[in-house]
């Protein structure tokens, strides 16, 4: 029986703060159109119906907070009152006293004492009253009384997408069955095709999971008009906030985790960027400010921009003040452009407000806000115009459940690191090794373009039992550099083995103690592997928040990295979300080919190219990454027009690959780790931009596959 | 008759030890085990129960007995505990037993330390012992 009370309590308590939401979003818009009936309608429904059913269970001072709130709304629905600003300002604070009785439900069960009679006193007097009553106190939202509300433990599926889910699992099942039949009849003929359907349906079955937990970012979207309006009120700023994109859909968790950086963000855009009516209008703007929130998706990862019409970043002031805190190096400062200055604001330690005000000067700098981002696998930079404004473009990824990581193996034990941790992987030979690992103390260190950074050794840390694949004096060392919270170090590894998206499974709450791990994934091979936790490794051993070199990619190129020779490779999408690198000695040429100068002979396809003929093929189905049932044929070339093609020459013949698309082409200094356990076709794994990608090795994958060059069997795309 | 109870019993070293169904789900074959570095002493690593990462823990190493002779044939038991499932790794599962739990008996004083803290009561089988553990306490010493 008490579960099904507390059944019915959640939802009381999702639907009321559901309502709240509501009506906070239509108040703030009724200030825009003050008379609109249907908005004042909604209103008192929303109020009417928080006080209908709190009566239920007999919470006597929610009733009663909410009874005012509907007295007042029954006026200016009835039309017997009009809107005012005070108006506003009380429904409100009758808002946030609903969220605060809510709140004390969801943790106590009680309604709490606080004293709600004052709010319940000037909701009855401006509905009394003729002329607006004095405004007692001015309503704040600030972060805490939003967060002391009750949080959602529920979510809302799609019956559409669970019905597609039903669906696959019932392919599964099929699939599954029909290869414990073939397993008993030893049918190995027809083992490839059954195991290539049961790889695409978990494949979209995963997809389609993962997709459940996505919700429209719209969700905090709610929250920030209510907030632009009291921030603007409290600084004597009239700024309008416009947001586009509230249906992107994102993971639960990481709206979440948004949450704090981005309501940061337009508080500082207000509070900091957008200027007084009075400065805009000298300045030739419109007195009110505008603030754009837009959400889109872009490249498997959703973007938020958050840009205002403001003053810009005083690209001078950080300079003078970045170089006076000694952020930045005299060195650095001089190859440094306009936007790398205005990205020096989210280093630690750094700020550029002149006063502290109570809105944006809580301590909490732009060093925070990238650390959270970061946090959850996502990358922040701004952009800045003087006098014309800014935009912070932040880059977040779908879901946290499915990271992409690299697995490592450490005294014979398999262990994954995030990429987003990930600066660069680098091998060291033992003749380079006095110089490159030299030791200060017993401290081993690693000189590091030009600086030098901690090392340690992963065995070490963990403790791990010496095993025999560990490398010994006389043999290269793998090193991956990684970055957290403003820390870079050198991490010794026994073998890197292969770069691959993991799915992340918590550890039970007694095992979390162990801060070196974020959890746990299980392998291709149902092994179970340990997901390391970068920040708390670097906590565990001890390594200071800023004893690393800062780490800035664009440095890459410019500063002397002696060990690495400098190399070309092309970035190609193989799949939706699936980078591979190409060297570039490989390829003859990169060509667009229309589709329909596409030929078929039975299940080849051909074109005629430079007086001869081509060969092409499906970089996806020759890999066969992810298929979709139709890539798993080689017939596909993908929906593209034209068709963008790599070609690759071997002793005068020609065969083209069928890319999604070519992403460009980087020159930059490469370490290759070549992996035993690098699959077919790969030859390794490198660092490209910051994330590992595998790089493909055209002359191993066409000796590997059936799909040569020269007459090609039939079937021979299927069976790879 | 009211107060019978049924344990599932397994042997650990040379002693007969038990746990009430209620809170087994289920008896496994020896797991391929994962060590968990930095972990206590008792926690033998995490496991992989159909997707489930679920920590294995050593009943030897709690109850203070000595590591396991080489060979001995392990088995795991997979157990409900408040918060989370476990796997608990013993030497040999045995019968369900059905016990009246007016005949338990209080863990004789002679029992000491931290194993007379892991047992909820002693159950006199015709020809030996039954030792039942306090599950929530194993759990919460396991961790610590």
């Amino acid at each position: 029986m008490e579960s099904m009370d507390e059944g019915i309590l959640r939802e009381f308590l999702a639907e009321s703060l559901e309502n709240a939401e509501q009506v906070e979003r239509e108040l703030v818009a009724l200030e825009r159109e003050p008379g609109d009936l249907k908005r004042i309608a909604t209103l008192f429904r929303a109020v009417h119906s928080i006080k209908g059913t709190c009566g239920f269970f007999g919470f006597t001072k929610l009733a009663a907070v909410t009874h005012a709130g509907e007295n007042l709304l029954g006026r200016l629905r009835s039309g017997e009152r009009t809107h005012t600003p005070e108006m506003a300002d009380a429904l409100l604070a009758l808002v946030d006293a609903v969220r605060t009785i809510l709140g004390r439900i969801e943790a106590t069960q009680e309604e709490g004492d606080d004293d709600f009679q004052p709010l319940i006193g000037r909701l009855a007097q401006l509905d009394a009253a003729t002329t607006p009553a004095p405004i007692a106190e001015a309503p704040h939202a600030d972060a805490d009384s939003t967060s002391a509300g009750p949080t959602e433990s529920s979510i809302r599926v799609d019956v559409h997408l669970l019905d597609r889910m039903m669906n696959l699992v019932g392919e599964l099942v099929l699939a599954r069955n029909q290869l414990l039949l073939e397993v008993a009849a030893s049918d190995l003929a027809e083992l490839p095709f059954t195991a290539q359907r049961l790889n695409h349906v978990t494949t979209d079955l995963q997809e389609m999971v993962m997709r459940t937990r996505l919700q429209p970012i719209g969700g905090l979207w709610n929250k920030l008009p209510r907030l632009a309006r009291d921030v603007a009120a409290a600084c004597g700023k009239s700024v309008r906030l416009d947001l586009e994109g509230a249906e992107t859909e994102l993971d639960r968790s990481i709206i979440e985790a948004m949450r704090d950086p981005i309501t940061h963000l337009v508080r500082n855009a207000i509070d900091h960027g957008i200027e007084t009516p009075a400065e805009r209008t000298a300045g030739g703007k419109p007195a009110e400010g505008r603030l754009l929130l837009r959400a889109f998706h872009e490249g498997g990862k959703v973007q938020v921009e958050i840009t205002d019409d403001g003053a810009g970043l005083p690209i001078e002031r950080i300079r003078e003040s970045a170089l006076r805190q000694h952020l930045v190096s005299a060195e650095r400062a001089a190859r440094m452009t306009g936007r790398d200055w205005a990205n020096v604001i989210f280093l630690p330690g750094f700020s550029t407000a002149e006063r502290v005000t109570n809105v944006s000067g809580r301590g909490v700098g732009m060093d925070v806000v990238k650390n959270n981002v970061e946090r959850v696998g996502g990358t922040i930079e701004v952009d800045s115009k003087s006098g014309e404004g800014m935009t912070v473009r932040i880059r977040i990824p779908l879901t946290l459940a499915i990271v992409p990581a690299l697995i490592v193996t450490a005294g014979g034990e398999r262990y994954a690191i995030p990429q987003v941790n990930l600066t660069e992987l680098i091998r060291v030979e033992p003749s380079e090794a006095a110089t490159c690992l030299p030791f200060a103390f017993d401290a081993p260190v690693l000189r590091y373009r030009d600086g030098l950074l901690p090392l340690l050794d992963l065995r070490e840390v963990l403790h791990t039992p010496a095993v025999g694949d560990a490398p010994g004096r006389d043999e290269a060392v793998s090193i991956v550099v990684l970055h957290a919270d403003g820390v870079t170090f050198g991490l010794v590894v026994d073998v890197i083995v292969a770069s691959q998206e993991i799915v992340v499974k918590p550890l039970i709450e007694p095992l979390r103690q162990i801060a070196v791990f974020a959890g746990a994934t299980i392998l291709g091979d149902g092994a179970v592997a340990l997901i390391l936790d970068v920040p708390g490794l670097a906590r565990h051993v001890g390594i200071g928040v800023r004893s690393g070199v800062p780490v800035a990619p664009e440095d890459a190129t410019t500063s002397e990295a002696p060990l690495i020779p400098l190399r070309t490779v092309v970035l190609c999408h193989a799949g939706e979300r699936w980078t591979v690198a190409i060297p570039q000695e490989q390829i003859a040429r990169l060509e667009e080919i229309p589709r329909r100068s596409v030929e078929r002979i039975g299940e080849r396809a051909l074109v005629q190219y430079r007086g001869g003929i081509l060969p092409i093929v499906s970089l996806r189905a020759v890999l066969d990454l992810h298929g979709s049932p139709e890539s798993a044929d080689a017939r596909w070339l993908g929906d593209r027009d034209p068709l963008p093609v790599v070609v690759h020459e071997r002793e005068g013949r020609s065969i083209g690959f069928v890319v999604d698309s070519i992403v460009e082409i980087v020159e930059e200094r490469i370490a290759v780790n070549a992996s035993p356990a690098a699959r077919a076709g790969f030859s390794g794994a490198i660092v490209v931009r910051g994330s590992v990608t595998e790089l493909l090795d055209l002359e191993r994958l066409l000796g590997s596959t059936p799909i040569g060059l020269e007459h090609t069997p039939a079937h021979a795309g299927k069976e790879r | 008759m009211a107060g019978e109870r049924l344990l599932c019993t397994f042997r650990v070293a040379n002693h007969l030890l038990g746990l009430d169904i209620a809170v087994v789900q289920e008896v496994l074959r020896r797991q391929e085990i994962t060590r968990l570095p930095l972990s206590a002493p008792a926690v033998r690593g995490i496991i992989n129960l159909r997707g489930h990462i679920v920590p294995a823990v050593d009943l030897r190493c709690c109850l203070s007995l000595p590591a396991e002779e080489s060979g001995a044939d392990r088995a795991t038991i997979v157990v409900r505990g408040r918060d989370d499932a476990a796997s608990l790794l013993v030497d040999e599962i045995g019968d369900v037993v059905q016990v009246v739990e007016a005949s338990r008996e209080r863990t004789p004083e002679t029992v000491d330390g931290l194993a007379r803290q892991l047992l909820h009561g002693v159950f006199p089988l015709q020809d030996r012992l039954l030792l039942e553990l306090d599950l929530e306490e194993v759990l919460r010493v396991a961790y610590a």
